[in-house]
């Protein structure tokens, strides 16, 4: 059986810029698969590409073995794209946007699997109001109603959650989940390192237009052992200044490689006579993790995109 | 859930129509009032002043398929290119892209609904004008009318598509129908009929294919023309096929629709 989704040495460039150089990789039928990135990584473009909506300068990808420029019918039949961007179409209301996206794809008397997707996402009483008088909210779960109406066996969500509230952050990865564990391959892009943890198995990570690294969660997690110490005090003892990870909100962080490291820590902090305010051990996650692969000056990009 | 291989288009070509029909006042009753004037106007002014083909036809007369056909084509070139636009700029063009459309599908779905929407433009102004000289009901060339407003609005909405797809804002689209469309449709005889022009701008009037349209309408209506049918059929036929066969290669290469 073909991979779900599968890019050959993908290459694109924009201008001056290459968004994306060579990038190889292989999505498992089933998978929950993340792609992860600082903003301008190429997460957007290669999800593009997948779609039809970009063409690769180089290299060839491949929705369910087909080609998506070749065979592109057969490919986009099989892939479901929810968009980044808040779009609709001010014409029509919910049901006519559903159903006029079913008739795209060829589909008609799609109207109970329809009323199964208005009910899945909550829009059943909204069914005929017009796009234009829905939430912002209301509006992304209806982009989530579209890319599914021809049950696409591949679904791809390019930053689903990006100015959505909590309430509806949680029902939205229900569904997916439930869409997940029904068969469907689903790729998530995210700029919530906590979300891709949370949902997905495996993750890549995207940087400059590279694949700088790819691996299952568990392992991302665990080729980076280690625990923070985040420390509130006056200041950290000179021997200990070198590993002090970063500086946040009068906090210190400090990288320890074995619980062992503590003590000799708190010996320190005793010995130079510092006042310990609070103190608090964290474990690794996977925004550490990111940090690290990507290169600590990117801590400032991450943190103004989440 | 019936799955219809290769009928995407019908969806899109049904969903044109009703973007056009949902605000028909606008895009039917609109474009009606103004053909409408342009007759009380022009007719008010001219009747007793023009003669065209030789004073055999009324000026009033002469003027309503003129009208008749400026009214299919403008509105025909408004329809897809305004619904190009408007799904370019907000955005929803993507719903349009993700789904397997190929370049024909997209190209039948925009062109025939500009299609109808000049068609049924052109009828609705046929029917209000036509109360001012009911001999024209009896027009002696029913099917060479037919053939031109066909042709003539599938031309039309073929540039439209164009226009639409290579504008990225609403006020380039606005300069290619305000220097380009306009000026192409007044100056192709609607108001008069060549002949009365001194020569230079005859010769000149005939380099604007719009002009063949018009003429070629005409002569449904009267049996009379500038330039003989057959070969106006033949240009505007040659003119669709050329703008078809670019719209279908801007389509196919995605140009400023897939980057």
């Amino acid at each position: 059986m073909p991979p779900a989704v599968e890019f050959v040495e993908v290459s694109r460039r924009f201008g001056s810029v290459q968004a994306l150089s060579g990038v190889s990789l292989t999505v498992d039928e089933g998978e929950f698969f993340g792609l992860l990135g600082p903003n301008g990584a190429g997460k957007t473009t290669l999800i593009s590409i997948a779609a039809g909506l970009t063409r690769a300068d180089a290299g060839t990808a491949r929705i369910k073995g087909h080609d998506v420029v070749r065979d592109y019918r057969a490919a986009r039949r099989a892939l479901g794209v929810v968009p980044q961007e808040l779009v609709f179409d001010p014409f029509f209301s919910v049901r006519e946007t559903l159903r006029i996206q079913s008739g795209y794809f060829g589909i008609r008397d799609n109207d109970a699997w329809i009323d199964e997707i208005l009910h899945h996402l909550d829009l059943a009483g909204k069914a005929d109001a017009n796009m234009r008088s829905l939430s912002g909210g209301m509006k992304r779960r209806v982009l989530v109603g579209q890319a599914l109406v021809h049950k696409p066996p591949v679904i791809v969500l390019d930053e689903p959650t990006a100015g959505v509230d909590v309430e509806l952050r949680q029902s939205l990865w229900a569904f997916v989940r439930k869409l997940n564990q029904d068969g469907h391959t689903i790729i998530l892009t995210t700029h919530y390192l906590e979300e891709a943890e949370a949902l997905c198995g495996r993750i890549a990570m995207l940087k400059a237009g590279r694949v700088v690294a790819l691996d299952t969660k568990q392992n991302l997690l665990s080729r980076y052992p280690g625990i923070t110490v985040r420390l509130v005090a006056d200041r950290v003892p000179a021997a200990w200044r070198s590993r002090v990870l970063r500086d946040e909100g009068g906090a210190h962080f400090v990288g320890l490689e074995r619980y062992e490291d503590l003590e000799a820590l708190l010996a320190a902090l005793r010995d130079e006579g510092v006042t310990i305010r609070e103190l608090a051990l964290l474990e690794a996650d996977l925004e550490d993790v990111f940090l690290k692969i990507m290169g600590g000056d990117l801590r400032q990009t991450t943190a103004e995109a989440a | 859930m019936t799955r219809v291989m290769g009928a995407g288009w019908l969806t899109l070509f049904y969903k044109e129509l009703l973007r056009f029909w949902k605000v028909a006042f606008q895009t039917i009753a609109a474009p009606v009032l103004t053909a409408l004037l342009y007759l009380l106007i022009f007719s008010h002014v001219l009747e007793d002043r023009v003669t065209v083909f030789g004073g055999q036809v009324r000026y009033t007369a002469f003027l309503i398929p003129g009208l008749v056909m400026m009214s299919v084509l403008q509105n025909a070139f408004a329809n897809s290119s305004s619904s190009l636009i408007q799904s370019k700029i907000t955005g929803n063009l993507i719903f349009m892209l993700l789904p397997p459309l190929s370049p024909l599908d997209l190209y039948a779905a925009y062109v025939l609904g500009a299609m109808v929407r000049g068609l049924v433009v052109g009828a609705g102004v046929f029917a209000v004008t036509v109360m001012f000289v009911p001999s024209l009901l009896a027009l002696p060339h029913p099917f060479w009318a037919l053939a031109f407003a066909f042709l003539g609005s599938g031309i039309l909405g073929t540039l439209g598509l164009i226009a639409g797809i290579w504008a990225d804002k609403f006020d380039q689209l606005a300069g290619f129908q305000n220097f380009i469309i306009v000026p192409l449709t007044f100056l192709s005889g609607v108001f008069y009929s060549i002949h009365s022009l001194p020569p230079f701008w005859q010769a000149l009037s005939h380099w604007n294919p719009f002009f063949y349209m018009i003429d070629g309408f005409r002569f449904g209506f009267f049996g009379q023309s500038d330039v003989p049918p057959a070969a106006s059929l033949a240009l505007v036929a040659g003119c669709a096929a050329a703008l078809s066969a670019l719209a279908l290669a801007l389509l196919a290469r995605g140009w400023k629709l897939r980057y």
